[in-house]
């Protein structure tokens, strides 16, 4: 479904993606750990085509899709959750929601969607009119899953949901993240939490500073003993 | 009751400097400029407005709507051509940009049709003045805050209500996110140029309907006395845009009325002082809260 050949991000001189391949299969849950600053984030922005690779390639059902606008890869079908939440605290859950509709016209659709999403997360239809800055963290993590829901993406990438909640918080967002997948849409998980993250993935990859440095089945990856010392606190 | 009447006369200036600062404070909302050619902009659509009424002998209303018109495409060639270009500069390049635009369509204009002023046909709309509670209000005030609030009404309709309003908020808010909903940010600042600037225009043609003389360097003073109505409200905040216009106005008449009326400049500058001082994110502005 997507295929990452060799690509190069800079920002400025600073090279932050070396030569990063990485593929995902349609129905996968594929994860991306790795250490604060690996450049996890800067691979989220580049597919969703807020940063331009300088070279190589990123075929999205075989279209070369590396450096097209956002807009034209949110219509292509690939949505984010970008690290932080980045919900428009200004505007009310509702909105938010339908800010992620936007490139959408079929109001049928979309009205189904909004079912979708209030039935995924019981908590926003509640909230539905409150201004989702007084959301908790919790909460406004559901709110960006659930407006990035709403563009009905194929391929739905999420960058660290479980960053600064409570365990038992990020145990209902995974749950929700399979759930999600269950429906048909292929994930890309990044995740500096790798337990939670293997737990759920079919496939894992590891970054370090900019570079793929080990793949494989996420039960392959749980496994070795290198990652286990890395990332997996060393249990 | 000359209080009154000053009262009124103070909120029909201020309806006019708001609805200049509205374009200032959503263009600031927006992309973090301070447009200094906004009240160039303002000027520019007097004069359109002027030449509709006289060269094509149409009425006020219709001449409002051309001069809005106008007025919204020319903010958008603005920002095309001088403003997009410095998106991701310093904020110092693009605010001497927006000085040199703003001298650029001054000595423009003087270029194009000199300095001379021009003076806009009396009895535009014949309307009679009213008296309420033993003040007469002349239908110009009723004219000029009428049409400010129902162009009021209908900006804040757009940027609650519509896809673009919504879309406008979610820019002005964080521009990433905007673009990972798919929003495009391009023509969602155009349209945030496109609706202020004609909203400038129109308070340029309600401008030259009230006080009549029109001149090429008019938008300065408007212009500025804008800007703090903008500041004052709370820059980058619609409602207090609106209010900011109406109590610089208000001010402006209660200095006059009290016999200083030779220091109504000064005053918007020392609200300007005070409130930079004082409570430097405006009426509205809650404690700044810097984006990390
Ligand atoms: N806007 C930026 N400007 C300059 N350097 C950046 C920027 N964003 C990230 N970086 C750098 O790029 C590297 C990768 O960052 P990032 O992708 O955010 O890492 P991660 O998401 O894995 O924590 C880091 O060294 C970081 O300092
Ligand atoms: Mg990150």
């Amino acid at each position: 479904m997507l295929k990452i050949n060799d690509i190069n991000v800079y920002y400025g001189n600073i090279h932050a993606l070396k030569g990063v391949s990485l593929e995902i299969n349609q129905g996968e849950i594929v994860t991306l750990i790795g250490a604060n600053g690996a450049g996890k984030s800067t691979l989220l922005k580049t597919i969703s085509g807020l940063l331009k690779p300088k070279n190589g390639e990123i075929l999205f059902e075989n279209e070369q899709v590396a450096g097209k606008v956002a807009q034209s890869i949110v219509k292509r079908g690939i949505s984010q959750v970008p690290e932080g939440r980045r919900v428009f605290s200004n505007m009310s859950v509702e909105e938010n929601l339908e800010l992620g509709a936007y490139l959408r016209k079929d109001k049928k659709g979309i009205k189904e969607d909004f079912e979708k999403v209030y039935q995924l997360f019981p908590r926003l239809e509640e909230r539905r009119k409150q201004q989702s800055g007084t959301l908790s963290g919790g909460e406004q993590q559901m709110l960006a899953m659930g407006r990035a829901l709403m563009a009905r993406p194929r391929l739905l990438l999420l960058d660290e949901p479980s960053m600064g909640l409570a365990p038992l918080l990020v145990k209902t967002i995974f749950r929700i993240i399979e759930e999600i997948n269950q429906t048909g849409t292929t994930i890309l998980l990044v995740e500096q939490n790798a337990n939670m993250a293997l737990s759920i993935a079919d496939r894992a990859y590891v970054i370090e500073t900019g570079k793929i440095v080990a793949a494989g089945t996420a039960a392959e990856l749980s496994q070795s003993d290198q990652i286990r010392a890395a990332y997996l606190g060393g249990h | 009751m000359e209080i009154v009447q000053q009262l009124v006369n103070g909120i029909s200036l201020g309806s006019i400097y708001a609805l200049i600062a509205l374009g200032y404070t959503m263009v600031y909302g927006i992309v973090k400029l301070i447009n200094f050619a906004h009240g160039d902009v303002f000027m520019v659509g007097a004069f359109i407005g002027f030449y509709s009424i006289t060269v094509l002998d149409i009425g006020f209303f219709p001449a409002l709507l051309i001069s809005m018109v106008a007025c919204a495409i020319f903010g958008v060639l603005i920002e095309r051509i001088a403003y997009k270009p410095l998106r991701n500069a310093t904020r110092i390049a693009a605010l001497i940009t927006a000085i040199g635009v703003s001298l650029f369509i001054e000595y423009g204009t003087i270029y194009i049709r000199g300095a001379q002023p021009e003076a806009y046909p009396s009895g535009l709309v014949p309307l009679k003045s009213i008296e309420l509670f033993g003040v007469k209000i002349s239908g110009q005030s009723i004219l000029i805050l009428g049409t400010s609030l129902v162009l009021m009404v209908l900006l804040q309709f757009i940027v609650h209500k519509t896809k673009i309003g919504k879309a406008m908020r979610a820019v002005s808010h964080d521009m990433d996110a905007a673009r990972l909903m798919g929003i495009n940010v391009n023509n969602t600042i155009s349209a945030t140029f496109a609706i202020g600037s004609a909203l400038a225009g129109a308070a340029g043609v309600i401008f030259g309907m009230y006080y009549t003389k029109i001149e090429p360097l008019m938008g300065i003073i408007p212009g500025l006395k804008a800007f703090v109505a903008a500041v004052l409200g709370g820059i980058g905040i619609i409602p207090g845009a609106m209010t900011g216009g109406i109590v610089l106005g208000v001010i402006e008449a209660l200095v006059s009325a009290a016999g200083y009326s030779l220091w109504r400049d000064g005053v918007a500058f020392v609200v300007l002082i005070l409130i930079l001082i004082f409570r430097p994110a405006g009426l509205f502005g809650k404690n700044v809260r810097e984006k990390v």
